[in-house]
């Protein structure tokens, strides 16, 4: 079939290529770590608490991240209806909706320190407990449909329809945080940051993202692998 | 009467028929009511402050009750197909059939929320922000509802999957709409409602193109 | 993929059996020809009197008369409201209810609501709607089943006069109707 022609390059390239991106992200999380645990010095307000912050932040943004990754090959398989799009939709999903729950576990241990109690309802943490709502909704979604194709269109839509009302959720809460702490212990921004957390927060970031693009590489490769695992075996049925 | 209107006319009185789901959601309303001080206790104080919150929760949770009414009766006995060959383009129709299922649920409950807030001791200048938030907040829960509703629409027990579609696409509303009463309670003005309002007319001028896709896609079949 | 290399041309006034067993697509052709399902290759062309081709998925909706295999009928709503709404959905001019449930041997029950019907009833309902429907290629979805032999020659006529007013038919069944049509077999 003429669809196989993409996924085969796909393959070649992907094959190249996954050592090395592999290779930067364990350097960047080793090096980021090595920073954030031993170099840098604790905050004076937050004492060694502050460490947290180089896993959640990062976290955060690699969840963001793979939203923003699955609405971009959402956008392309509906347009092109390309299958290796929607390969890398459904992929990400369940890599972000880790993220995310990376994002606030580590938030929730960070505030426990802070604010005294693991959960309050900060603008923030609400607002990536919807995301994760969002993305758990995304994979139910996809495993309730039997069809590929119509799950792959039918995720593509509500991640789409997500994306659009993601930034009025995250208004929302914002408004909604303001409306019910006048006085807010967290401030709005987060905590300002010091040069000297700067690079090893930048390091660790560029860690998540090099351990996103390597883990979803291989998702993706699995699942193309899978595929004509099926196809092979179905095709040869006939000989029992 | 041309096609909009026929199809706004037809699912407003299947849903008010028997088993069209109207009477089921404004049921489901109270029962939720009710429940909620069986569950905190009956201090009309902490009653009072929370009734916007819990009477807007309960509309979002009833209203999504009805929601298989929208497109899935009509997928299931084979009529979407015929709805689909008309002249009407399935964006107007996913718009009529918003529109219904917000006659058939919004609106009675914005009608008797009233009611229940007595049962809440609701302060009484929050009454108009109360009835005003749900009138203008309910029509976006109708059109994000249809979304879900669409995007369901082959899958067997979908009405399972729907709310954890819709819920958290909705909990804008439900922030705007009960803000805007407490805001009431306590005597300030915080734009509440006007960011309702253009929540509520962004979904529902957006949410046709998503629910009509959806719905497409589900016709392929 | 369901089926491949397939054609065929019908012109007005003729009409087409496609049968074939369970399976082998006879409802995912028509579905490709009402333009809900999109073809992989090749393509499906209608064309007016005059040669004027209708170029959109969207336009050659505007020409279907569809008999899905499911009734599509409401049970909680009377024949008469099923029509009635049909006609306005469909913008169909001055439609005539009456001559249509009359058509249909319906007009006894016809304010009584659906659910009473019996399956026959209730298909001849959806025939009757066809015909109200006024559109010049019909495509029917196994329009026998559940008929008695009353309900089949009744169907058979429908088609019959609706090539002779010059409109095209496309039958998907496995029991052929009683009437001269061209014929496709698919294969399972």
């Amino acid at each position: 079939m003429l669809e196989l022609a993409n996924p085969k390059r796909f393959m070649e390239f992907s094959y190249d290529v996954l050592p090395w991106v592999a290779i930067g992200a364990a350097v960047a999380l080793c090096l980021g770590l090595y920073l954030a645990l031993f170099v840098v010095p604790p905050d004076y307000q937050q004492g060694d608490t502050v460490r947290i912050m180089f896993v959640h932040v990062p976290a955060a943004w690699a969840a963001m991240m793979v939203y923003a990754a699955m609405v971009v090959a959402s956008v392309i398989s509906l347009i092109h209806r390309h299958p290796l799009a929607d390969v890398a939709a459904r992929t990400a999903a369940p890599l972000g909706a880790l993220f995310t729950a990376l994002a606030l576990i580590t938030g929730s241990l960070w505030g426990k320190p802070m604010w005294g109690t693991y959960w309050v309802w900060d603008a923030r943490l609400t607002s990536f407990f919807i995301l994760l709502l969002l993305y758990l909704a995304y994979i139910a979604l996809w495993n309730a449909i039997e069809d590929e194709t119509r799950a792959a269109r039918a995720c593509a839509i509500l991640a789409i329809v997500g994306a659009v009302n993601l930034p009025i959720v995250e208004f929302s809460v914002d408004w909604w945080n303001t409306l019910h702490q006048g006085e807010s212990i967290f401030r709005a921004g987060g905590p300002l940051i010091a040069p000297v957390f700067l690079w090893p927060l930048a390091i660790m970031s560029v860690g998540y993202t090099l351990l996103f693009v390597t883990l979803w590489l291989l998702r993706i490769r699995t699942e193309i692998m899978q595929r004509r695992i099926r196809t092979l075996t179905l095709s040869g049925d006939g000989h029992g | 009467m041309n096609a909009f209107s026929a199809i706004l006319v037809r699912d407003t009185r299947l849903f008010f028929r028997a088993g069209g789901g109207a009477f089921l959601a404004l049921a489901f309303f109270s029962s939720v009511a009710v429940l909620v001080p069986l569950g905190t206790g009956p201090d009309l104080a902490l009653l009072g402050r929370i009734a916007g919150g819990v009477l807007w929760v309960a509309a979002v949770l009833a209203a999504l009750l009805a929601l298989d009414r929208m497109f899935q009766s009509d997928f299931d006995d084979g009529s979407l197909d015929l709805v689909a060959l008309g002249p009407l383009s399935l964006e107007g129709v996913a718009l009529a059939k918003i529109a219904s299922h917000w006659l058939a649920t919004g609106l009675p409950l914005t009608i008797v929320s009233p009611l229940l807030a007595l049962m809440f001791n609701l302060p009484d200048r929050a009454y108009p922000a109360l009835v005003a938030s749900l009138a203008i907040g309910t029509p976006a829960v109708s059109a994000i509802g249809a979304i879900g509703a669409g995007l369901t629409l082959s899958i067997r027990r979908g009405n399972l999957i729907l709310p954890l579609i819709v819920l958290p696409l909705l909990s804008p509303a439900v922030i705007f709409g009960a803000g805007g009463v407490l805001a009431a309670i306590d005597h300030v003005a915080n734009g509440a409602l006007w960011f309702l309002a253009a929540f509520s007319l962004v979904a529902v001028l957006l949410s046709p193109f998503a629910a009509a896709a959806a719905v497409r896609l589900n016709l392929a079949g | 993929m369901v089926f491949r290399g397939l054609g065929f041309r019908l012109r007005a006034g003729q009409a087409l059996t496609v049968e074939g067993p369970n399976g082998s697509g006879k409802t995912s052709l028509l579905r490709v020809i009402a333009g809900f399902l999109r073809p992989e290759e090749g393509a499906i062309r209608l064309e007016m009197k005059d040669g004027q081709p209708v170029a959109a998925r969207e336009e050659r909706s505007a020409f279907i008369g569809w008999l899905g295999h499911q009734d599509g009928v409401k049970a909680q709503m009377t024949p008469r409201e099923i029509l009635r709404f049909h006609a306005q959905l469909y913008g169909v001019r001055q439609p005539d209810v009456g001559a249509a449930l009359n058509l249909v041997a319906l007009a006894r029950v016809a304010d009584l609501p659906v659910q009473y019907l019996s399956a026959g009833q209730k298909k001849r309902l959806a025939l009757a709607r066809l015909k109200l429907s006024d559109r010049p290629l019909w495509l029917l979805d196994e329009p026998l089943s559940a008929l008695d032999a009353a309900g089949r020659a009744l169907a058979a006529g429908l088609v019959r006069g609706h090539c002779a007013e010059g409109g095209m038919a496309i039958i998907a069944t496995h029991e052929p109707l009683e009437l001269e049509t061209e014929k496709l077999l698919l294969a399972a």
